[in-house]
């Protein structure tokens, strides 16, 4: 691994809240959207000559949007029950990644502007100007927010920094000061159906190498559909899915489900995407534009369902939202739930027995699991509360034999943001995306000493770009984050498969390959 | 003096009435475009409102967060309960049986309170953390209740105040026929900060209080696939859709 330009966490035996170190991470930002990036969204080229006066009006057209927003900076008592909850603070050591005091910075000109207090005696209630100085801290630390909802969790009036994050992004998109990741890629998946901005013939050429090698092992031609009329499911997946290890192998996974279960389905080069990064830019315009992408892909091709592939914020995009941004979905068949994460169909066929799964093909792995922190904290999966993390961990135990929970404070509604969600995936952000996972490589290393645990599964995309790219820092080997349903799609026997019993040296050699 | 604090007290009492009522209608106003109840959700109503019962009654995100600030902020806000109970009987003739009931606890109730905010003061004067996060007035705020606390803790313990004479002046007040009040030093400071407390309620941190209800993270059900849920605001955008 190549000698990292910071220092990289120390992980303790034992999690610790760091000593605060004041501006520590106030070096990093991301680079700024050019002008072509911004206006094709509708904002602003560039910081504009009023940016003042818009900033302020926008952030008052927000509170007026979003109850959310309003209770949230009306509320925090400062009781600090949140300060330790970040894992960019714990990574950090940085103030200002405190939620809390993230918050703040929003705040502070919130107060100065639209409050009485605010606007009488300012020291007196912490209220500041917006001056060019905040506007630098917002652009600095509202882009060391992954929008995770940790926060949220254990604030005792449910503040959800991601909310305030969210605004603040939207109200720097208004004065010009956008993103240059996700506006780019809002752009893209606008344009031309992905974040990747995958043309049609990169597509099909993808998917029939992939059928090529799903034939080449196992003798079973396991057909990988696209843009299919008349296909009962249109699967929605990341474009990650596409091309990127370990995604891949879910997205095989994916496919094998489907044929064995005899599902007709195809995917969509129209919406070819299921992240939807109008959420992180806190842009409902963004994120609806997306989401009708989506609808018109299932109205075109004539499905009944929509199923969504790994993705942590685009389930929540979809679970929470696309009902509401894209719906009514009543030409859809009802009786089943619009949208369903993959995870939930082949759960449901693992419990009929409609999957012939045989759990020693995995018995190379010992497995941990890594809750998303979007599908975890803002979503939900089958019909009872928390169903997000007992299916999929029900799909693991049905697919290996070895697995073992990481410590309770991260997993769960408490997991750890693997650090490179909300936009943050970018290698301007690197030094950040490092730190931030520390939590997480923490408990990782945790149940790998104690339980000699050798892989975690995840089903997210951002996650397992972010973890593949972050593990070699902790001495942990970029292929030992998979994907969910490459197990599943180890593990699974498909009829009339050729290599009847388990070969783990081929599947060995093909992982060293890769 | 008795004027000049019947006067206070009705200025008080408006600004406290009206202020909270305008947020109020300000939050219910306000709309929640998009479902965001942190997960695991209730799915249902009845559920949704257990959940509300108890963050407020036992505080339940706290108590997950971090244990110090949980016990300091229970004991104050229940001492306080039920302090502010135990008061019910210098606006009630006769006083209500389970007001009397209370009495003995409620006076135990103060000494609990203030040990919750001087916890708490301690808290955010010794953990450089929340030393950080700390406006001057977050400081101000602890000592004004610790100030009404200890003056209201010093008249049961200590120096007694004319207990009857207040009650008239009290029970004068509500129905706008003015009485002597009791003028011995510390019931005035008491009942100055009570009054002060009041006014900038609905311009301080304390929104707190109506806050939490309103909030969506906390209130909504977990139901989006089940039923669309969308804003006025929004559908406006959907015609152009
Ligand atoms: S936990 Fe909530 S109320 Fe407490 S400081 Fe954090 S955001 Fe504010
Ligand atoms: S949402 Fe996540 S990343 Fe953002 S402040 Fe909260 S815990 Fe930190």
């Amino acid at each position: 691994m190549a000698a990292a330009k910071f220092d990289v966490p120390e992980l303790k035996e034992y999690p610790i809240i760091p000593k605060l170190q004041k501006d520590a991470m106030a070096h990093s930002a991301p680079y700024v959207a050019k002008e072509q990036f911004q206006t094709q969204l509708g904002y602003p080229g560039e910081l504009v000559d009023n940016w003042q006066q818009v900033a302020i009006d926008k952030m008052g057209e927000l509170t007026e949007k979003y109850r959310s927003l309003q209770v949230f900076l009306d509320s925090c008592v400062k009781c600090g029950a949140c300060t330790d909850k970040c894992h960019y603070y714990l990574g950090t050591t940085d103030p200002k990644n405190m939620p809390v005091a993230r918050q703040d910075l929003f705040r502070k000109v919130y107060r100065r502007y639209y409050t009485l207090a605010g606007k009488l005696v300012p020291k007196l209630v912490g209220a500041e100007d917006l001056t060019e100085e905040v506007l630098d801290d917002w652009y600095t630390y509202f882009h060391q927010c992954s929008q995770c909802r940790r926060c949220s969790v254990y604030c005792p009036y449910g503040i959800d920094t991601a909310e305030i994050s969210m605004a603040a992004r939207e109200v720097m998109d208004a004065v010009g000061k956008g993103q240059k990741y996700c506006n780019e890629i809002i752009g893209k998946a606008q344009t031309l159906g992905n974040n990747l901005g995958l043309p049609e013939p990169a597509l099909i050429d993808t998917l029939e190498g992939l059928e090529e090698d799903i034939e080449d092992e196992t003798g079973v031609q396991v057909k990988m559909p696209l843009d299919v009329k008349g296909a009962d499911v249109l699967l929605i997946t990341p474009s990650a899915d596409f091309f990127a290890e370990p995604h891949i192998d879910g997205l095989i996974g994916y496919a094998k489900v489907f044929h064995e279960a005899g599902i007709s389905w195809t995917m969509s080069s129209y919406a070819s995407e299921a992240a939807n990064f109008g959420m992180f830019i806190g842009s409902y315009e963004n994120m609806q534009k997306l989401a009708l992408r989506i609808r018109q892909a299932a109205l075109d091709l004539g499905v009944k369902r929509i199923v969504f592939g790994e993705c942590g914020h685009a389930w929540r995009v979809a679970y929470s939202f696309l009902n509401t941004l894209a719906g009514p979905f009543d030409f859809l068949d009802s009786n089943y739930p619009v949208p369903q994460h993959i995870c939930e169909v082949t759960h449901g066929l693992i419990q009929d027995g409609k999957l012939n799964l045989d759990k020693s093909r995995n018995d190379h792995m010992v497995l941990t699991y890594h809750d998303s922190c979007n599908v975890a904290r803002a979503s939900r999966m089958g019909d009872t509360a928390g169903g997000q993390f007992t299916i999929p961990r029900d799909i693991i135990k049905a697919s290996c034999n070895h697995f073992y929970d990481m410590p309770e404070h991260a997993i769960k509604e408490g997991t750890y943001c693997c650090g490179g969600g909300g936009g943050l995936l970018t290698d301007d952000l690197i030094e950040l995306r490092v730190k931030g996972a520390m939590p997480r490589m923490q408990a990782l290393k945790q149940v790998t000493e104690q339980n000699g645990v050798t892989h975690m599964a995840a089903i997210c995309a951002i996650c397992k770009s972010q973890f593949s790219k972050v593990f070699p820092y902790y001495d942990f080997q970029m292929d030992q984050i998979v994907s969910v349903h490459q197990l599943v799609s180890n593990a699974i026997v498909l009829t009339g498969q050729t290599d009847g019993d388990s070969d783990d040296e081929d599947s060995k050699d093909a992982e060293e390959a890769a | 003096m008795s004027i000049l604090f019947a006067i206070l007290f009705y200025a008080a009492t408006a600004i406290l009435v009206f202020g909270l009522a305008y947020r109020i209608r300000k939050y219910i106003k306000t709309p929640a475009p998009l479902k965001i109840p942190t997960t695991p959700a209730p799915t249902s109503t009845p559920g949704v409102a257990f959940r509300m019962i108890k963050e407020i009654t036992i505080f339940e995100s706290l108590f997950k967060s971090n244990k110090w600030i949980w016990l300091f902020g229970w004991l104050f806000h229940f001492g306080m309960l039920l302090v502010l109970l135990r008061h019910l009987r210098y606006f009630t003739d006769p006083v209500w049986w389970w007001v009397s009931l209370l009495q003995p606890f409620g006076k135990y109730a103060s000494i609990a309170m203030l040990v919750g905010l001087g916890g708490l003061l301690l808290r955010r004067i010794v953990v450089d953390r929340v030393r950080y996060i700390s406006a001057p007035s977050d400081y101000l705020m602890l000592l004004l209740i610790i100030g009404i606390g200890a003056t209201g803790a010093l008249m049961t313990f200590v120096t007694h105040t004319d207990i009857v004479t207040l009650k008239s002046y009290m029970l004068g007040l509500m129905v706008f026929d003015i009485r002597t009040m009791p003028t011995d030093t510390i019931l005035v400071i008491h009942l100055s900060l009570v009054i002060l407390l009041m006014a900038i309620f609905p311009i301080s941190k304390l929104l707190h209080a109506p806050g939490v209800f309103f909030s969506p993270t906390r209130n909504q059900v977990d139901n989006p696939r089940e039923k669309r849920h969308i804003s006025a605001w929004a559908i406006k955008l959907e015609s152009s859709k």
